[in-house]
């Protein structure tokens, strides 16, 4: 769990992180909003104390980041930015080696992480491990960077606009990697993103910053169907919100008994591929169909309509 | 059809050196016969200076290479032929001085002409560029070099040349002649590694604080515009006066003349490319790559000596070529001051007007500063091509 307590940072008198105070609970994703130059990457690398606050706490699992020497805090804090950061006179498996070697594990251990981390990133060990970053493709760069930010178990990951620089299909297939890696280790992550769908899509809550404070935080929904400010309505979109909130609902909590034909659509869908498919095949209904291909029941297209509307 | 039109057409460098080349053959003397090192000799001409009808066959050679270097694109045929042109030359007025020597003289001089030298110039122009044309890599660049040094030795050393007059002057004066090298050597090289272990902590000191690079570097960079002799000439007064205070320094050497005013202005002209170029290396290295290591938790020393330093490298050895090519020219003028180096055959041989004696210092010279470059050239981009 990370608990930020009326965090400040001044530089010079200007407060560029006005008194934040935010918690992420353990083994979730906060993703953090905002226009440029909110703070959002002033309020993330005040986690791992690249930035030292002005004023306030920082408590990992209850303990004060304060009171650690700094290398040793981050060398247990994963960190992933846009722009990967990788070095460019390492290969990829010794860019991935980093902090485990910091913190002196066997080789063995080593190597083995290496590949098991390369692996879950789809990306071939034997082929990658001794290639220079410079012989990667963008996409391939920036998943190299999130596997060292994974590399030593770390309970909390950073993670700076990772996908930014992404088209939108490598950007989605390295989102799901994400998600995956995160619910098998239990990750606590803290991400920040200038793309509302990948907000919604990764973050279990999402904070919305602007000129240096949180206008709010909230589940996806939260900020969809009860934004706090006229700013937070703006940030989410005004003309597609309904089509957004479709987005971040399962098909699974509206499925209903009843028969219905085609083909069957996974519950953990979103109402709004849901949609998409009831429209383009034509039906009122569509069956539903749990991970193992166990029918669960149907969606309507009523009861879809009826979820994008608001209350 | 494009292939047979480009080697149609005439190499306009090539036809450049050979036109140069030509007009030197014909117009100036490729030998000057001296019957003593001072007096004015008499200019002989390719033939006229060669015993009997060799002349011929070398003048033919060069005709060839000329109409080879001018019409034939291919680099390996035109290293091929600049390097046989070069070795006619150097061949030839060996076997000049050699005939125009008579049997047992001690004083006559027989010195290379306008020819030799214009002749040996494009020779080596043409071949460097046919090598520029294969763009070697570092490996086959270093490979080159040995080679044209291990020829240049075997020419030496066959005793080919030992008619030319400075060979006689190094004959006359080889045990001299090599503790000046040595000297010339301790001058660049030991300069060089002072300003290594002074600049490199100053670069990355400047890299680091924006108050003391805007300092040093001005200051720095005066240092660089002093001409060499002024800066000699400055330094002499505050070493001397130290020397008369502190006898102690006096006999470690500290002297207003000699090694140590020469070394320190070497130092001091050697620091600038050091300090700057690690300053720049470090600048170079992208902010993302040292926000990512020192966000892995690498502490500042971790940072700079696998990451920054490792990454700043090539730069860095640039900045050291720079310094090392710099150092072995202006180690000539340290002679001026007592420094010692093959600046004091160049200047003894100014007050003698013997040039010959000017060429024994000047040629080592500028073949050690090539050598350096290349080698060091080399390695840089070598530290580029493949990340340590
Ligand atoms: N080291 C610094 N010194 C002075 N001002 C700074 C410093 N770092 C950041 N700032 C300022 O703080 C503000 C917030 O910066 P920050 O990088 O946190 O914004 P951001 O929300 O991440 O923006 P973006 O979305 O463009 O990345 C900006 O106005 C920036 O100019
Ligand atoms: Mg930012």
């Amino acid at each position: 769990m990370i608990e930020l307590d009326h965090v400040t940072k001044r530089y010079g008198d200007a407060a560029v992180v006005d008194d934040v105070s935010l918690t992420v609970e353990r083994g979730t994703i906060m993703v953090i909003v905002g226009t440029s130059g909110s703070g959002k990457s002033t309020l993330l690398r005040m986690i791992n104390r690249l930035v030292a606050p002005t004023k306030g706490r920082i408590l990992i699992d209850g303990r004060d980041t304060a009171g650690l020497p700094e290398h040793d805090l981050r060398r247990g804090i994963g960190y992933a930015i846009q722009g990967h950061g990788l070095f460019p006179h390492r290969t990829v498996a010794e860019n991935i080696a980093t902090v485990p070697r910091l913190l002196k594990w066997e080789k063995d251990r080593v190597d083995e992480r290496i590949d098991a981390l390369l692996a879950a990133f789809a990306l071939e060990p034997g082929l990658f491990r001794d290639k220079y970053p410079h012989q990667l493709s963008g996409g391939e760069q920036q998943r190299v960077g999130v596997a060292r930010a994974l590399a030593a178990d770390p309970a909390v990951l950073l993670m700076d606009e990772p996908f930014g620089a992404l088209d939108p299909i490598i950007r989605d297939k390295a989102q799901e990697d994400l998600l995956a890696v995160q619910r098998r280790l239990g990750t606590t992550v803290v991400l920040v993103t200038h793309d509302m769908d990948e907000a919604f899509r990764l973050g279990h809550r999402v904070a919305v910053m602007a000129d240096g404070r949180v206008r709010q935080v909230g589940t996806p929904a939260d900020l969809l169907t009860r934004p706090a400010d006229a700013f937070v309505s703006r940030l989410t979109g005004t003309n597609d919100r309904a089509l957004k909130l479709l987005s971040v609902r399962p098909v699974g909590s509206v499925v209903s008994p009843g028969p219905a034909d085609g083909p069957p659509l996974p519950e953990t869908a979103s109402l709004r591929d849901a949609l998409s498919a009831l429209l383009w095949s034509g039906a009122r209904a569509l069956p539903v169909a749990d991970a193992s291909g166990r029918p669960l029941g149907r969606v309507t297209l009523d009861a879809v309509l009826a979820s994008g509307r608001v209350g | 059809m494009r292939d047979r039109d480009d080697q149609r057409r005439i190499d306009r460098l090539g036809a450049l050196l050979a036109g140069i080349g030509a007009l030197a053959a014909v117009l100036l003397p490729f030998v000057i016969a001296k019957p003593n090192r001072i007096v004015a000799g008499e200019p002989l001409g390719l033939v006229a200076a060669l015993p009997g009808a060799a002349g011929w066959p070398v003048a033919a050679v060069l005709l060839l290479a000329g109409v080879l270097t001018i019409l034939d694109r291919r680099p390996g045929v035109r290293l091929a032929v600049a390097g046989a042109a070069l070795a006619a030359v150097c061949l030839a007025v060996g076997v000049a001085a050699d005939g125009l020597t008579p049997e047992g003289d001690r004083y006559g001089r027989v010195s290379p002409g306008g020819a030799f030298w214009l002749l040996a110039a494009v020779s080596l122009l043409a071949a460097t560029d046919a090598l520029a044309r294969m763009s070697l890599r570092p490996a086959g660049r270093i490979g080159a070099l040995v080679i044209a040094a291990g020829a240049t030795a075997a020419l030496l050393a066959s005793g080919a040349w030992a008619d030319l007059s400075f060979m006689r002057e190094y004959a006359a004066r080889a045990d001299v002649f090599w503790r000046e090298a040595a000297r010339h050597g301790v001058l660049a090289v030991g300069s060089l590694a002072a300003a290594i272990a002074m600049g490199l902590p100053l670069g990355i000191l400047c890299h680091r604080s924006a108050r003391l690079r805007q300092a040093l570097m001005p200051t720095l960079t005066l240092i660089q515009t002093i001409p060499s002799m002024a800066l000699f000439g400055i330094l002499m007064a505050p070493l001397g006066a130290l020397a008369a205070a502190l006898p102690l320094a006096h006999d470690l050497g500290i002297r207003g003349i000699g090694l140590a005013p020469a070394l320190l202005a070497l130092f001091l002209y050697a620091l600038l490319p050091v300090v700057a170029n690690t300053a720049v290396g470090l600048a170079d290295v992208p902010a993302a790559v040292t926000d990512a290591g020192r966000g892995m938790g690498l502490t500042d020393r971790q940072l700079l000596t696998r990451v920054e330093l490792p990454l700043a490298f090539p730069v860095i050895l640039t900045g050291i070529r720079i310094v090392l090519v710099q150092n072995i020219g202006l180690a000539t003028v340290a002679a001026l001051i007592g420094g010692g180096g093959f600046g004091t055959f160049v200047f003894q041989g100014i007050g003698q007007t013997a040039m010959d004696l000017v060429l024994l210092g000047a040629v080592p010279t500028i073949a050690l500063a090539f050598a350096s470059a290349v080698i060091l050239d080399a390695a840089a981009e070598a530290a580029r091509r493949r990340p340590a």
